[in-house]
């Protein structure tokens, strides 16, 4: 859309991987696009549907999980539940109305601090071509 | 007249955007409707009593003593109604699915008037209208100015148009929950806080079902319920079946369960969970039995519709409540 459009992007990392993976990007002093905002959780398998649902509804334009690589999940199989619910919710948000990309799930591992930096930028490059996500003035108005 | 001391209360039943459904259901009371008319003068209810508008409309405020308020708001007139309840009513209650969550009517909101208009007076394979004339608000006749309903692009559950004291779930909402919450007003029992959902559990449909279940629920394609022969006591969700079950409240007593159907989700979702469909995708997610991303993708792919089936209830009363256009 417009030049001035900045996505904001809600980001769940877990605990265990991705978070040290990003909290390495910082410390290398990697620069990578603002727009994300993030928020640690103790495992991707953590993230449910509704937190994805909300982010969306309360203005998020997109929203990024990243978890362990399969078979690394530090509960075993938490990232696995998180990647069925994953392509479950793209369909849900498909059938709303709402671009699947504007969901994105990354396996990111504590020492891809830079693979964290690239996802990001990556992502926000996609979802400021996508435009607005729109979706909380919708909600907002029960249009009559 | 037994009670001739203790004062009657007055109640009123209406009907919004609804089928009917619940207004029989509360002819559903049987006999016990003698001990309903024994503690309560009905005032309004268009299903069976012949009051029009305009003698609500002259009732000082609050002077409804309980509002069963049934049926989604669609449409301005609706929408007037309701608001006119409410002002006149002192406990007004959400009545079955769609006064709650917005109910079957409210799947209307996977589309818009445009898209509704165009498919009932234009699309539809009994319609000639090559003039495309459309149902207007207001139309002038030589003898005055008639006036229909504004019909809504959005259909809004009761909760999102007036202040509710107490939403009573189900679709219908079972006949026995709506005579003991109605028994707990008559006798001045102590009343949940306003708000409440109430003629319901606050556990889910599973706590209460009989049906056999293991703790590792593992499903590699989802079925339609046509698509395999039930054997009468496993989980449904364990032989392929989705059943709402783990994101509904208790209290219909299984009704839909034991009569070997899977449950539909119209008891709303319990306490913990507001919005059920994304309760019942995490539930449902997890039981996908492959750690393949090309495997999950089909295996979520059996599931036909997942919006219209985990919201069949409640889609104006979720998080995303329509669908973006």
């Amino acid at each position: 859309m417009s030049e001035t459009f900045e996505p904001k992007i809600v980001a769940f990392l877990c605990n265990w991987c991705s978070y040290t993976g990003a909290d390495l990007a910082g410390t290398s002093r990697m620069k990578y696009a603002h727009n994300v905002r993030v928020i640690r959780v103790m495992c991707s398998g953590r993230v449910e549907p509704t937190f994805v649902i909300k982010a969306l509804r309360e203005g998020a334009d997109g929203v990024l999980i990243c978890g362990c690589h399969p078979g690394d999940c530090h509960y075993h199989e938490g990232n696995y539940k998180c990647l069925r619910r994953y392509h479950l919710l793209q369909k849900y948000l498909e059938q709303m109305g709402i671009p699947a990309d504007r969901l994105r799930l990354e396996w990111v591992s504590a020492s891809e601090g830079k693979q964290f930096a690239d996802i990001v930028n990556d992502m926000t490059e996609q979802v400021r071509e996508l435009g607005p996500a729109g979706i909380k003035p919708v909600m907002d108005r029960l249009a009559v | 007249m037994a009670n001739e001391e203790k004062p009657k209360i007055k109640l009123a039943v209406y009907w919004g955007a609804a089928c009917g459904g619940c207004c029989v259901s509360v002819l559903d009371v049987h006999e016990s409707l003698f001990t309903v008319v024994e503690h309560a003068d009905l005032v309004f209810w268009p299903i069976a009593l012949d009051f029009k508008y305009a003698d609500v409309e002259a009732m000082p405020d609050g002077h409804i003593d309980v509002t069963l308020f049934n049926g989604a708001v669609r449409n301005s007139e609706n929408e007037h109604m309701a608001k006119l309840l409410r002002q006149k009513t002192k406990v007004l209650v959400a009545y079955g699915s769609c006064a709650h969550m917005g109910g079957i009517p409210g799947l209307a909101n996977f589309t818009t008037k445009e898209e509704i208009f165009n498919r009932a007076y234009v699309t539809s394979e009994s319609t000639v209208n090559p003039d495309k004339v459309f149902p207007r608000p207001e139309y002038e006749v030589p003898e005055g100015k008639l006036e229909i309903p504004v019909f809504y692009n959005d259909v809004r559950s009761l909760g999102q148009v007036v202040n509710v004291d107490y939403y009573l779930p189900g679709c219908p909402p079972q006949t026995e929950r709506l005579v003991e919450v109605f028994m707990a007003i008559v006798t001045g029992a102590e009343l949940p806080p306003p708000g409440s959902v109430v003629g319901a559990l606050e556990k889910t449909q599973c706590d209460e079902c009989k049906r056999k279940k293991s703790d590792n629920k593992k499903i590699k394609q989802f079925y339609r319920p046509w698509q395999i022969e039930d054997d009468g006591e496993t989980c449904f969700l364990e032989q392929g079946v989705i059943c709402m079950g783990p994101a509904t409240r208790g209290g219909c007593g299984v009704r839909c369960i034991e009569g070997n159907a899977p449950c539909r989700g119209c008891y709303g979702p319990p306490v913990n969970a507001p919005d059920p469909g994304s309760k019942m995708m995490s539930a449902i997610a997890t039981m996908i039995d492959s750690d393949d991303p090309g495997e999950i993708q089909k295996i979520v792919g059996t599931i036909d519709d997942p919006a219209g089936i985990f919201y069949r209830f409640s889609l104006p009363g979720s998080i995303l409540r329509r669908k973006m256009t």
